[in-house]
């Protein structure tokens, strides 16, 4: 296997792109990830896009096609391969592109993500969301995202003590990084009475612990790290990429509180870059609602489960803490595309281990991890990239 | 939501807690499973109809919902262990104030949803508390 | 041979609304409850209708009587608020009790009374041996329009009967009935709410039925009402049952047990049947029941049962009328509007 690095990304602001399409999201995108790294279009060998849902959200499949057409590269005929896993598909494009090159079969390729989400009403994109979950035997019966994960805080506050101040805080402390991110969909600070205070969407989740429906796309460009110099003077270095799977539905997890996929997936990853949990200086981690932050730094072994609740709070996991978290502001701030939002999370570790991340910069930044998951922990993928 | 053949084709399995039984490692299912994780291939499936008391494991109430499930809020959703053993997803009709984890419940034959004016309806299983409920004496 | 009530269950949904507060709305004035005799009515849940309720009470009737649900060869829902206009709710019944799928169901309709008719087409196939048993049921989420007197007393209720020849709980001896053509009360295809006659309703209709029906057993059988320890007569409203009695020879005491208008409604198909019920939650073996039913349109179907040994032993194994009538849970108008699908979404 050939290591592999990352030589260029992009990414498109994140939010309410009403004027722009699905197509239009992947050409801004893909043209800043292909001038970020100096590869010209004969070059690319092959294309992965991560999308959730185009059926659902603009009725357009055969994404893979769409995008190496919308992108000019029809005429070189590019094998162009849209992947699915709900919410992680974006993760699973990176990892398939990094496969792709680490086999050897291909030099150049690019790894994109992409979710145009706002062309349909709340309510039909509450149900596309739920199509991650199992939906003859939870989505049959009233069950929707944040009532999933709506169920797994009611559990982890019960068990551990967890407080509804500390999913708060989570929120809190993303919206604070989102505010310092130019991309992100929401640029306000929030406070924990402001969350407290907005509506309940799944008790005990409120609307300020969900992360928000969003159109964006992010793109990554990789190539062997033999080879990653010709391009890029801050090429980025993929140690590890890991994938788990665990149950569709949520109510056959060994443990309701613990994604065991992520555990997995955690532990193949820093197997494979034989490192440990305190070699990671930032991590990007999947916090579409506030509880599943708080289960992630848990599960990926930052902290010992049914700490994850104290861990916003006692500054932990903010900017200049042990282990800043989600300093893009995360799918709550930053916003939720769900196909993109894994290329978007390795666009923050490139610009961060680049140095590049303006006044979210974590100092000295040199690994970082990112954490993107399916539905609610049906699919984890975990990358480790450094400096 | 659903299309007729996708409904009818579980119609047992909803209306009557049908799930199945793995008779060589013991362990039942429901939602069914066609292959018993513990010993797939040499699994011995058979259908076993679950008695339908359980508990709360888990749950919340739900005040925004998909477009098929806007005009009920708020409703309570969880996480019901059967005193069989398996996990299912369910309504648990009560007050959001009534329902707690630990509380036990019972199953009721209720309306799960309708397609529009003009479709067929979805009928199945949802759960009720048994404290506060109608309770039999039984001899 | 000897046929009947093998066993029985009942469901009443628990929400109740009070006849002041619906008056409150429509400035009807506060002692109408009292002109009624109807003080509260069942509501429905929005997620129960007449197929629902209906598998509450079978399912109540089944376990009530230890039957197993595979012995039921024929089952039959009345009701005038079955929620297709095609597609049978004796299907989903079936289905829901666990029958297994070898019995013949039709649904029937006749205003009050298709419970009863569904009665004595089980007891049809029952005497005459063609079947084991069979499931007779009454349902109803009755509809009556916002302001219209209906609105009063449209409730929802459910009874359903299990007819068999072994193991009887009570034996029914004979039955007659009454039928004619009087458009007292109807609702045309398609249309949400009933129409009716106002005062029409009494006399040509509910009068003229009960009493006939009443008269002509008790002539076909050589009975007399001293020969009945309790009687039930349908319930559209807590005057008219009371009345008929009165004018019939029967006394308040015989039909105190069974009256359960006053804090139900009326139940429309469920309504005699749930009457039924409640008297043989109470009944001792050897004592008889006088049951008279009315559907308008109009008819009346007029039973005579004798209680048997059988029913002491079955009873407290399912919830009693009472139990129902006494866990409720109040709702106000706009909740209650709600619930019954009064808002045009
Ligand atoms: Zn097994």
């Amino acid at each position: 296997m050939r290591s592999v690095s990352i030589i260029g990304a992009g990414c498109t602001r994140f939010g309410e792109r009403w004027e722009d399409s699905l197509r239009d999201l992947v050409v801004e995108t893909g043209i800043m990830a292909l001038e970020d790294s100096n590869v010209s279009g004969e070059e690319i060998d092959g294309l992965y896009v991560g999308n959730m849902s185009g059926g659902r959200f603009v009725e357009q499949e055969h994404i893979g096609a769409l995008i190496s057409d919308c992108a000019g590269l029809s005429r070189l005929h590019v094998p162009s391969t849209r992947v699915e896993a709900a919410c992680a598909s974006g993760g699973l494009a990176l990892r398939q592109a990094v496969l792709a090159v680490a086999s050897g079969y291909s030099d150049v390729v690019i790894a994109a993500g992409v979710e145009k989400m706002t062309d349909v009403t709340g309510g039909v994109a509450a149900d596309a969301l739920a199509a991650a979950a199992d939906r003859e035997w939870e989505c049959f019966f009233g069950a929707t995202f944040p009532a999933l994960y709506a169920m797994i805080a009611r559990l982890h506050m019960h068990r551990y003590g967890t407080t509804r101040e500390e999913l708060a805080q989570v929120a809190v402390k993303n919206h604070h990084n989102g505010s310092m991110n130019p991309i992100s969909q929401y640029q306000m600070e929030i406070t924990v009475e402001k969350v407290l205070r907005s509506p309940l969407v799944a008790d005990p989740l409120r609307v300020l612990d969900c992360s928000p429906i969003t159109d964006g796309a992010a793109a990554v460009v990789l190539v062997p790290t033999k080879i990653a110099h010709k391009y890029s003077d801050a090429p980025i270095k993929i140690l590890a990429t890991a994938q788990a799977s665990d149950t569709l539905a949520l109510h056959d997890r060994r443990n309701i509180t613990t994604l065991d996929a992520t555990v997995h997936a955690a532990k193949k990853a820093f197997g494979q870059a034989g490192l440990e949990r305190k070699d990671i200086d930032l991590a990007e981690v999947h916090d579409a609602f506030t509880i599943g932050e708080i289960a992630a730094i848990e599960d990926l072994g930052f902290v010992e489960k049914g700490e994850g609740g104290k861990a916003a709070e006692e500054g932990l996991t903010w900017i200049g803490g042990k282990l800043p978290i989600n300093t893009s502001g995360g799918l709550k701030a930053c916003g939720h595309p769900v196909g993109a939002t894994g290329i978007k999370q390795a666009y923050e570790m490139v610009l961060q281990l680049r140095g590049e991340a303006g006044k979210r910069q974590v100092e000295g930044a040199k690994v970082g991890l990112t954490h993107n998951v399916g539905g609610c922990g049906g699919t984890a993928l975990v990358h480790i990239l450094s400096r | 939501m659903s299309t007729v053949p996708r409904f009818w084709r579980h119609i047992s399995q909803r209306y009557n807690l049908v799930g199945t039984h793995c008779s060589k490692c013991d362990e039942y299912y429901y939602p069914p499973r066609t292959i018993c994780p513990n010993c797939r291939r040499t699994a011995q499936m058979e259908d076993h109809k679950f008695k339908g008391k359980g508990t709360v494991i888990t749950y919340t109430t739900i005040y925004n919902a998909t477009d098929d499930f806007k005009r009920q809020t708020p409703y309570n959703l969880a996480i019901i262990e059967l005193d069989e053993g398996p996990r299912l997803t369910g309504q648990v009709i009560c007050s959001p104030n009534e329902i707690e984890i630990g509380m036990k419940v019972k199953p009721v034959f209720r309306i799960l949803g309708k397609e529009g004016d003009r479709g067929i309806i979805y009928y199945g299983t949802k759960f009720v508390p048994v404290e506060g409920s109608v309770q039999p004496i039984t001899l | 041979m000897p046929a009947g009530i093998v066993s029985y269950g009942v469901y009443i949904p628990k929400y109740r609304i009070r006849a002041e507060e619906i008056a409150r709305v429509w400035g009807e004035s506060e002692d109408i409850a009292q002109k009624l005799n109807v003080f509260e009515k069942s509501v429905p849940d929005t997620d129960e209708d007449a197929v629902t309720i209906a598998v509450e009470a079978a399912r109540n009737a089944v376990k009530r009587g230890f039957v197993d649900p595979a012995r039921i060869d024929a089952i039959y829902a009345g009701s005038e608020s079955h929620p297709y206009a095609v597609k049978p709710t004796g299907t989903i019944v079936g289905e829901a009790i666990g029958a297994n799928h070898e019995f013949t169901t039709a649904d029937l309709e006749f205003a009050c009374k298709a419970g009863t008719a569904a009665v004595q087409a089980c007891l049809g196939l029952v005497t005459a041996n063609l079947i084991d048993l069979g499931l007779a049921i009454g349902t109803d989420t009755s509809q009556g329009a916002p302001g219209d007197a209906l609105e009063y007393t449209a409730a929802a209720g459910a009874a359903a009967y299990l007819i068999g020849r072994e193991n009887l709980a009570a034996e029914i001896e004979e039955f007659y009935s009454f039928t004619t053509d009087t458009p007292d009360f109807w609702r045309r295809e398609g249309m949400p709410y009933p129409e009716h006659g106002g005062r029409f309703t009494g006399e040509p209709g509910y009068f003229k039925h009960v009493t006939s029906a009443a008269q002509g057993l008790m002539k076909k059988m050589g009975t007399k009402p001293e020969d009945y320890d309790y009687a039930v007569f349908h319930q559209p409203n807590g005057k008219f049952p009371v009345r008929v009695a009165g004018q019939l020879g029967f006394s308040k005491d015989q039909i105190e047990p069974g009256l359960v208008v006053p804090w139900i409604g009326n139940t429309y198909s469920g309504s005699s049947l749930i009457g039924l019920a409640a008297t043989l939650d109470v009944a001792r073996p050897g004592e008889r029941i006088f049951l008279v039913s009315f559907g308008s349109g109009a008819g009346s179907d007029a039973f005579s049962i004798r209680v048997e040994e059988g029913i002491e032993e079955i009873r407290d194994r399912a919830p009693r009328v009472r139990d129902y009538v006494e866990n409720v849970q109040y709702l106000d108008y706009a909740v209650y509007a709600k619930h019954k699908g009064k808002l045009r979404l």
